[in-house]
């Protein structure tokens, strides 16, 4: 058991420090999602040119081949330091892995690189009104025209589709197959007329996400991926990466946003507060807890091959925290974190996602069960 | 970075594990419980096997390995619910090695580690330490009150028996006014320690959860195992969340108390709050899970309810580590303003 990090761990730590120290961001534009959308595209640009856009990328691929260590230093490092996530957030960790897994030479040598550079954007085009949770209930169709595929149905909660060029859509090409079957997976070009997208306005008020409407969209054949029918195995593989990677960038936003609040605490002499001083030693322990729990996962991977009970449960711990947080917020702010437009306001908002987005709290209690304590399958 | 133990460690792991599976049944729990006494052929055979002194420096006849292993073995024995003095004969042991003077060590350590003698670890209010964790049979009792700790023998304290709800252990009631202090970093022995009972809760609380598991597989009501309820199951999901949870934190400590010794005190904060929460919460859980024959004695979840219980509160429970916690960082926040 060693729990600092390597040599060649701090290494590159220390390299990664230097060049974010020297190469900032700049200001983040507030109030305006186009300027905001801009300016992490123009971040991403800068971590390409870095050589640091796809650090868990293998290096045949543009990527510099960090190990699941390294990557989770990268993400740490990258929220330590202030920055936001590159502009293909979904592209690097969900489209490129998956395209690399699954993908035909000719597929990989046409996506991965545009995805780093953040020259093509890339959506999720998976969930449905109807398909939620239940994923492979979903219902848009897609139907053989000669040498394409037209589809038509209705997506919802794809972030960024608005900015995307390509979409990684799931649908249903077999009617009369079984319902995890049926489905294949495709590279869409959101560039054209059939594809409609529509912001939809969350509690916050902002629009992160959109509701994608199709109706006859055009795919070439050539951009099915993994091959027809085989669209839940190929999603499986975008879903398993969905729960990787950006724990550790949240973890340590959760950081900041606890010190954050202590500030807030200290700056009102609440700290000696009995009760205020439990709530925040808890979110210190859970805050720590995922953190720890984070690197053990990591170590199993790298140990043995497979991820151990971790993984699945640092989404769980993260969300459950979070919330815990600015509610915490609210009693030591007071009225400005209820004050609509301030920064407390918002995160008390926004938390109220992470226990839905990526994976409900109700669903990763079903994987557990069935898949890390082996329970029977839930009724 | 590596989280996990070298081979050495799940060799021990392995070895208590599988030694406790067939010398420690619930049927030998109960029983001990039953006659108010320890399974001496358990301790001889523990002693032999040099557990008490596993963290004990060769100098003074312990095998002069850390805390990470004897907290492995603690892991062990939790899960066993083994009714044995082995957690208060290794404290006393930690506390008297961190805090003791040269000459405290020489007299006390050698026979703790050997197992000829047990020891006590408990703390006081006015000079009366209550549950102390075989306080009644210990030949050295290390009581700490307000961050001084004073080494006792029978001698010097009155001693009476008290039985407390968890029957597998015997603990006393320990008064003195004398004693001859530690003189050395009591703060660090009781972060130590803090780690220690930490683990015992982690080994707790996942035989809880083993058994729920196990139950809710095998336990049929309207003609389905009661683990496919999404209501038992999400519970049992939450308990795995609470027991990883508080095993990294304690793997944590340990790992500080014999690597990163400046970490120490936060880390055995975040151990011992976290493993005191999941030690009350997931036995609850597991009782819960069990329904009607969890509240029944003949279940023997409530073997690990009643020592959870017991460990959470012993060296400060959740709260007072969280305010611990608490008053680190705000000292934090006043340095980085200053």
């Amino acid at each position: 058991m060693d729990l600092t990090f390597s040599p060649s761990e701090s290494a590159f730590r220390d390299e990664l420090r230097d060049w974010l120290a020297s190469n900032s961001p700049g200001d983040e534009p507030h109030g305006d999602e186009d300027a905001h959308y801009a300016y992490r595209r123009d971040w991403q640009r800068r971590l390409a040119d870095g050589g640091w856009a796809g650090v868990h990328w293998p290096v045949e691929y543009g990527g510099r081949g960090a190990t699941l260590t390294e990557s989770a230093i990268f993400f740490e490092e990258l929220g330590r330091s202030g920055a936001p996530l590159p502009a293909n957030v979904l592209g690097l960790l969900l489209a490129g892995p998956t395209i690399m897994f699954w993908g035909t030479d000719e597929q990989k040598e046409r996506y991965l690189h545009p995805i780093l550079t953040a020259e093509e954007i890339w959506c999720q085009g998976f969930s449905e009104p109807e398909a939620g949770s239940d994923l492979a209930a979903l219902k848009t169709r897609a139907v053989r025209d000669g040498d394409d595929w037209l589809v038509t149905g209705q997506k919802v909660w794809t972030s960024g589709a608005q900015y995307s060029k390509w979409c990684m859509l799931v649908a249903r090409t077999d009617q009369d197959a079984p319902k995890h079957k049926g489905l294949s997976y495709f590279l869409m070009d959101m560039e054209q007329d059939a594809v409609e997208v529509l912001p939809l306005t969350q509690i916050t008020g902002e629009a992160e996400f959109n509701e994608l409407f199709l109706q006859d969209a055009r795919i070439p054949h050539e951009n099915l991926l993994g091959g027809e029918g085989n669209g839940w195995k190929v999603a499986l593989t975008t879903l398993m990466n969905e729960r990787s990677g950006l724990g550790f960038f949240l973890q340590i936003r959760l950081r900041q946003l606890l010190d954050k609040l202590i500030d807030e605490a200290a700056a009102r002499d609440l700290l000696s507060d009995s009760a205020v001083a439990d709530r925040i030693g808890d979110l210190h322990v859970k805050t720590e807890v995922l953190r720890l729990n984070g690197y053990r996962g990591l170590t199993a991977i790298e140990k043995y091959g497979q991820p151990g009970p971790e993984g699945s449960l640092s989404k769980l711990m993260w969300s459950q925290t979070n919330q815990e947080l600015v509610q915490l917020a609210v009693d030591i702010v007071g009225p400005e974190a209820l004050t609509a437009g301030t920064p407390w306001a918002y995160e008390l908002l926004r938390a109220r996602g992470n226990s839905i987005e990526g994976g409900t709290t109700e669903i990763l209690q079903n994987i557990i069960a069935e898949r890390v304590l082996g329970l029977p399958k839930n009724r | 970075m590596n989280f996990d133990f070298d081979d050495d460690q799940r060799e021990i792991k392995r070895t208590a594990h599988d030694l406790l599976a067939s010398r420690s049944s619930w049927e030998r729990v109960r029983e001990a419980a039953a006659s108010g006494s320890y399974d001496a052929a358990l301790w001889t055979e523990l002693s032999e096997l040099g557990w008490p002194g596993i963290a004990v420096a060769h100098e003074h006849g312990g095998q002069g390995l850390g805390l990470v292993e004897l907290c492995v073995l603690l892991e062990e024995t939790g899960y066993a619910g083994a009714a044995t003095p082995l957690l208060s004969t290794a404290l006393a042991a930690v506390a008297i090695q961190e805090a003791g003077s040269p000459e405290q060590q020489a007299q006390w350590l050698p026979r703790l580690a050997s197992g000829e003698i047990i020891g006590a670890l408990g703390t006081a209010v006015d000079g009366v330490g209550e549950l102390v964790a075989d306080g009644g049979d210990a030949a050295v009792i290390v009581l700490v009150e307000d961050g001084a700790a004073r080494l006792l023998t029978p001698q010097d304290a009155e001693i009476e028996p008290v039985a407390a709800i968890d029957a597998t252990r015997r603990f006393a009631r320990v008064s003195a006014q004398g004693g001859e202090p530690l003189p050395g970093d009591v703060d660090a022995a009781l972060d130590k320690a803090a780690v220690a009972v930490s683990a015992e809760l982690v080994g707790i609380c996942q035989r809880a959860l083993d058994m729920s598991v196990a139950y809710a597989k095998d336990r049929k009501q309207f003609d389905t195992p009661i683990g496919a309820f999404q209501a038992v199951a999400h519970k049992c999901a939450q308990m795995l969340k609470q027991t990883e949870g508080a095993r990294a934190a304690t793997y944590h400590g340990a790992w500080a108390a014999d690597a990163s010794p400046e970490l120490l005190a936060e880390a055995a904060s975040i151990a011992k709050a976290a493993a005191s929460e999941a030690g009350r919460e997931v036995t609850s859980s597991a009782i819960q899970v069990h329904g009607g024959i969890g509240f029944t004695w003949e279940a023997d979840v409530h073997w690990l309810f009643k020592r959870a219980q017991i460990d959470a509160a012993f060296l400060g429970g959740a709260g007072t580590h969280r305010r611990r916690l608490a008053a680190l960082l705000a000292g934090r926040a006043v340095a980085s303003r200053s």
